[in-house]
């Protein structure tokens, strides 16, 4: 057992660590500062201004961004977007930091075990304590949460309007399917985000309900690796991943949500990236009209009744980007406005394919037929599978 | 892609008709009495064929479904609590099936539990929604995954038979 003198000690050692803690956090500042001094943590930032790649960079303390899922990708995105001053970011996840995490960026061994939401926040505000935090420590998916999650992002802004953005940096597809869902109803524009299972690819794509295609009009489209599927080992293992791709993938998600925020640059709607290679396809998708989500059905109709002016500028913007990053010799773009996603349509050229094959319409199925279901109640239902 | 055995069980699985997620309050009812009856007469079916491995039940929302699962191993019988959510984007998404006791006990299984299932599982149910339901998740998913995983834990010494009235201490 240990001495009082012992324990004495060890509260004093412990004592000067929260000091040390408290003595190296950073007041919160109350306006951006663009003077080149060691003690301003925004001088390099603010000298984006200066060197007029963005006009009033402090814009960026109105913006609000939600990160949905803070794990390799998500949390180095918010670590980002900290840095960078963003005015509010609202985190969700309901995961918690294990040691299996530690081949990623941001999360440190001493974290293991705390929810990753809480384990973000903390560092998160000592890091840069102008920004505002919010956690949100549950499944979106899940019918209860996902009501709270819409709230959440449609009151998330600064002065409590909808979030600027949502940004998607989740590892299943029910989760994207569910930010789906959510930001086609509430009319909100995102970025989905993802990498491979076997850590070797992965893309950003940016999602405005009814001019871009939604995450659910075809089947996700995903960097093609040219990996003999016979040669791919799973066995064991889930899922492989890398602190890089995962890196390149947050640089890339962030690069393009302070281009949108910030109004600089072109923003990618697509934008891939083949570790193997060093390949980075981009292309752009437009919504499909049979898309099986209603709310992004409307959101179309609701777009091609916009004036067209805004549409054009947006496709000149497009075009031109096309020649900036042509030096691969390779067309990626497709450059009728108009066109649609045409379900399997061969894209080996762009270094591109979809996940899965898009569902047939009119199927045949030899499978019997589906039972007929009025004459018997739910309850009675209930009862008879309780009872087997 | 799916074995015969397999698709002589979907085959006769009835398949289902109403596209409705828990958000979509009448219509769900009506998704749901198909998943029951679907359920109902899976469940028939393995019973009349020697093969009974699941019991399912719900909430009485039908948005939260737990039961048991077992497997039969050199003739004793392993069993599980299995349990899952319906997503708000079901149909579009199947349910993602969880076995909370074997969490951590091997690398085939995402957090809390839930099954990684094969490649082949999502496209497949992605062609065919909203055909497929729970019934079709279980044949689908649950009961290759414990086709392939469960002798494997059994052989590494890492789940132990249980005799009947233990519980499982995970």
């Amino acid at each position: 057992m240990a001495s009082a003198d012992e324990i004495q000690k060890q509260i004093e050692e412990l004592q000067n660590k929260l000091d040390s803690l408290k003595k190296n956090a950073r007041q919160k500042i109350d306006k951006m500062s663009s003077e080149v001094k060691d003690s301003n943590p925004y001088s390099r930032l603010m000298a984006l201004q200066r060197m007029g790649i963005v006009k009033e960079y402090e814009r960026i303390r109105t913006k609000s961004v939600a990160v949905v899922g803070v794990g390799g990708v998500g949390s180095v995105t918010a670590d980002m977007l900290t840095r960078c001053g963003i005015g509010k970011l609202i985190l969700f996840d309901y995961d918690k930091v294990e040691l299996a995490n530690m081949n990623r960026l941001f999360f440190t061994p001493d974290q293991a075990g705390l929810s990753k939401v809480d384990a973000a926040a903390k560092t998160l505000n000592f890091i840069n304590p102008d920004v505002t935090i919010l956690t949100n420590n549950y499944n979106i998916t899940t019918v209860d949460s996902f009501t709270k999650f819409l709230d959440a992002i449609k009151t998330g802004g600064i002065d409590g309007q909808p979030v600027d953005l949502v940004l998607s940096c989740v590892d299943n597809f029910e989760a994207r399917m569910a930010i789906n869902a959510g930001c086609n109803e509430l009319n909100l524009n995102w970025f989905e985000s993802g990498v491979s299972e076997n850590a070797v690819s992965g893309h950003i794509q940016f999602i405005k309900p009814g001019e871009l295609a939604c995450f659910g009009c075809a089947p996700p489209l995903v960097v093609a690796e040219n990996i003999d599927e016979k040669t791919l080992k799973r066995e064991g293992v889930c899922a492989a991943s890398l602190p890089t791709t995962m890196g390149i993938v947050a640089g890339m998600l962030v690069q393009n949500t302070l281009k949108y925020l910030l109004n600089f640059g072109n923003v990618s709607n697509y934008l891939g990236y083949n570790a193997l290679i060093d390949f980075f396809p981009r292309m752009d998708l437009r919504p499909n009209p049979q898309c099986d989500d209603s709310w992004c059905r409307q959101r179309q109709v609701e777009y091609q009744a916009k004036p067209k002016e805004e549409k054009e500028t947006e496709v000149e913007e497009v075009q031109e980007v096309v020649h900036e990053n042509n030096d691969w010799g390779i067309e990626l773009i497709s450059e009728d406005n108009n066109e649609e996603i045409k379900p399997n349509a061969p894209m080996a050229s762009s270094g591109l394919k979809h996940a899965f094959e898009a569902p047939v319409a009119s199927q045949q199925s030899n499978t019997i037929a589906p039972t007929v279901s009025d004459d018997v109640s739910l309850e009675e239902l209930m009862e008879q599978m309780k009872s087997m | 892609m799916v074995d015969a055995g397999t698709k002589k069980t979907l085959q006769n699985i009835p398949l289902l008709q109403t596209r409705a997620s828990p958000r979509d309050k009448d219509l769900w009812v009506q998704r749901l009495k198909e998943e029951y009856q679907a359920l109902i007469k899976y469940v028939q079916n393995n019973k009349t064929s020697d093969s009974d491995w699941f019991r399912l039940e719900s909430n009485k929302e039908g948005t939260r479904w737990f039961g048991k699962c077992w497997y039969v191993h050199n003739l004793l019988k392993y069993e599980f609590d299995v349990e899952f959510d319906i997503p708000v984007t079901y149909p579009t998404t199947a349910p993602e099936i969880a076995l909370p006791e074997l969490d951590g006990k091997t690398a085939k299984m995402y957090r809390g539990g839930k099954i990684c299932l094969t490649e082949h599982f999502k496209p497949l149910w992605s062609r065919n929604v909203p055909k497929f339901g729970i019934a079709h998740a279980m044949a689908l998913g649950l009961a290759p995954w414990l086709a392939v995983e469960i002798p494997d834990l059994i052989e590494k010494g890492i789940i132990e038979y249980k005799e009947k009235g233990e519980t499982s201490n995970s």
